[in-house]
């Protein structure tokens, strides 16, 4: 009878699963943090030295976008649903249900091809390029070079933040859209003319920052709002965060993750912020 | 032995018989799960690819036909701008130009390895198109990215990134599918036609041409068509290479966009149920039913061959 002894094993196997998923339930806990490829890295690394700090804890981190996980969080799939918008920024989010944890700010520079010859440009240049009015670099004092817009993909984080607040509100031209941010570097530096914007995280020495009015996109100048383009990095929780939720939120927030992994990673600690800012984009404090 | 015990032992479902039954009742329930599965994929695309047109003011032949492509934002009359035809024009652009561009290299490969040099055939070039087909869509993403749009941007100008490069880089992709499909075409035409031909004082070339490829004519066309569906579904590379601009392309080497690109960019920024997600779901629902298509034409040509 081998069929039956198939059909056994496999029986066992079911068994011996279940069991040993029974195990890692009643010994450890896990929870689920989905969303925002932005603010991935710094969960992902910040879970690692948690789970290794509390042994049998498991933090299960994926990206997916901002929009992924303000619905996850709403759809109460998982424990924390990272954005790098506001909640009530997304349509079609009920956001009273859902509660901000603030854990790091992200500024957000536009980079040229190096080859343009450009370190400055003013507000309104730079508005005129993304809208599609300046089509050559000739035209804001650089090369005779046509101007490629590199976007990121409609709906991401970091779009909407440039938009917000180098456009403000005026429609930018369609364009080429890449969904990352590396991509987006790897593809400015290599193609003449090109322009896009990223993460202050991302920029390196393969691609020229802008500076905008002549100001320079460092850290010192978000932190008093003179730079103006930054969002803050959300972690929502569906109701009060509770139990390993509140406890993984607050070791974020702590003062040994802030001045450590926050800094290296390229995000801005909570309290260097001389500024706070709300859903509208007005400044309160 | 008693007569009644006789006939109870005959008439009693023997060993292997119930092992049968055993066995189709397994494979009866996986196929079940797999039609099951199926369809419900189906439903569900379809739930969620109509809903964009349900209730809203987007109706299905303005998806098709318009070309501004902005979820989340309206036009002048309070339409959301869900214009889909600058994807499906990209995708049937690459899709075409690259069966166009590989059929003639995948059938003069395939007449080299079945009628010219068998041994060299089967020695050198099919382990190399075996070789072809493992490589990960992601790696012909990447040299298309370093390789090809560079290429391109010094040749031919632009930004390198458009359907020319897309491509270039589904031609190298779907080479083995169309080529492994009509070395066994080929090879299924059975050795009398040769012979006779032969027989009747044909040249070699005028039996390759008059005879072989005739009759393996709906072999090859099907494995054009299982290359154009696999070029039609292609993300990850294309979307690498392609620009992924939402525009009607105007020319080989402006930046465009496909079915795909757009909906593999999109997915993770988008709400679940809201209406951007939605147009994204109807972007699948269309290349499901492309999928859909060339899976029937593939049928239809089989058929086609099989009254032959």
């Amino acid at each position: 009878m081998r069929l039956k002894n198939m059909l056994l094993s496999a029986i066992g196997l079911v068994a011996v699963s279940i069991g040993l998923s029974g195990c890692k339930t009643n010994n450890g806990e896990s929870i689920t943090v989905v969303g925002s490829s932005a603010l991935q890295p710094l969960v992902e690394a910040a879970g690692e030295q948690y789970s290794s700090d509390h042994l049998g804890v498991f933090i299960n981190v994926q990206g997916g976008g901002s929009g992924t996980g303000l619905s996850q969080i709403q759809s109460k799939a998982v424990a924390i649903g990272n954005s790098d918008l506001f909640a009530d920024e997304k349509p079609d989010i009920k956001a009273d249900q859902l509660v901000d944890h603030k854990v790091a700010v992200v500024g957000v520079a536009p980079i040229i091809n190096k080859k343009v010859g450009i370190k400055n440009l003013t507000a309104t240049q730079l508005r005129n390029i993304f809208t599609g009015r300046v089509t050559n670099w000739r035209e804001v004092g650089g090369k005779n070079m046509p101007v490629v817009i590199i976007n990121r993909t409609q709906g991401s984080g970091t779009r909407a933040t440039f938009e917000r607040w180098v456009l403000k509100d005026q429609p930018a031209i369609a364009a080429q859209e890449q969904d990352s941010s590396g991509m987006v570097r790897s593809i400015v530096a290599t193609t003449p003319g090109a322009i896009s914007y990223v993460a202050f995280s991302y920029v390196d020495k393969t691609v020229q920052p802008v500076s905008i009015n002549g100001v320079a996109p460092t850290d010192q100048n978000v932190h008093a709002n003179h730079w103006q383009i930054w969002s803050y990095e959300h972690m929502y929780t569906n109701g009060p965060a509770k139990g390993l939720t509140k406890d993984l939120i607050a070791y974020i927030l702590s003062h040994k993750i802030q001045s450590t992994l926050v800094k290296q990673m390229g995000y801005i600690p909570m309290n260097d912020m001389q500024v706070e800012r709300d859903s509208k984009g007005r400044v309160i404090k | 032995m008693q007569n009644d015990e006789i006939k109870t032992a005959l008439q009693r479902r023997s060993r292997s018989a119930r092992i049968e039954r055993r066995g189709k009742i397994i494979s009866f329930t996986c196929i079940a799960l797999i039609v099951a599965v199926v369809f419900a994929i189906f439903a569900f695309v379809a739930y969620h690819g109509i809903s964009t047109f349900v209730g809203t003011k987007v109706s299905v032949w303005s998806f098709l036909t318009k070309t501004a492509w902005a979820p989340g934002t309206t036009d002048a009359s309070g339409v959301p701008k869900l214009g889909a035809l600058p994807m499906i024009a990209g995708s049937f652009g690459v899709t075409l130009l690259s069966a166009v561009v590989a059929t003639p290299f995948a059938v003069s490969a395939a007449i080299y390895m079945v009628e010219i040099s068998p041994r060299v055939g089967t020695r050198i070039l099919q382990p190399v198109i075996d070789l072809l087909v493992g490589i990960p869509s992601v790696v012909y993403g990447f040299i298309g990215l370093t390789v090809v749009v560079p290429f391109i941007r010094n040749v031919f100008g632009g930004s390198g990134f458009g359907i020319l490069a897309g491509t270039f880089v589904l031609f190298v992709m779907i080479l083995p599918t169309v080529t492994s499909m009509t070395v066994s075409a080929l090879k299924a035409v059975p050795r009398r036609y040769r012979e006779a031909s032969l027989a009747l004082g044909a040249t070699r070339w005028q039996t390759i041409y008059k005879v072989v490829l005739r009759a393996g004519m709906p072999g090859i066309l099907t494995g054009i068509v299982f290359g154009m569906a696999r070029a039609f579904g292609e993300a990850l590379a294309v979307q690498m290479v392609i620009g992924n601009a939402a525009l009607m392309p105007t020319s080989l080497i402006s930046p465009a966009s496909t079915l795909t690109s757009v909906l593999t960019a999109g997915i993770g920024n988008t709400v679940m149920g809201s209406l951007e997600n939605n147009a994204l779901w109807s972007l699948a629902l269309i290349l499901l039913l492309m999928s859909l298509a060339f899976n029937l034409l593939v049928r239809w040509i089989g058929k086609k061959g099989e009254l032959k």
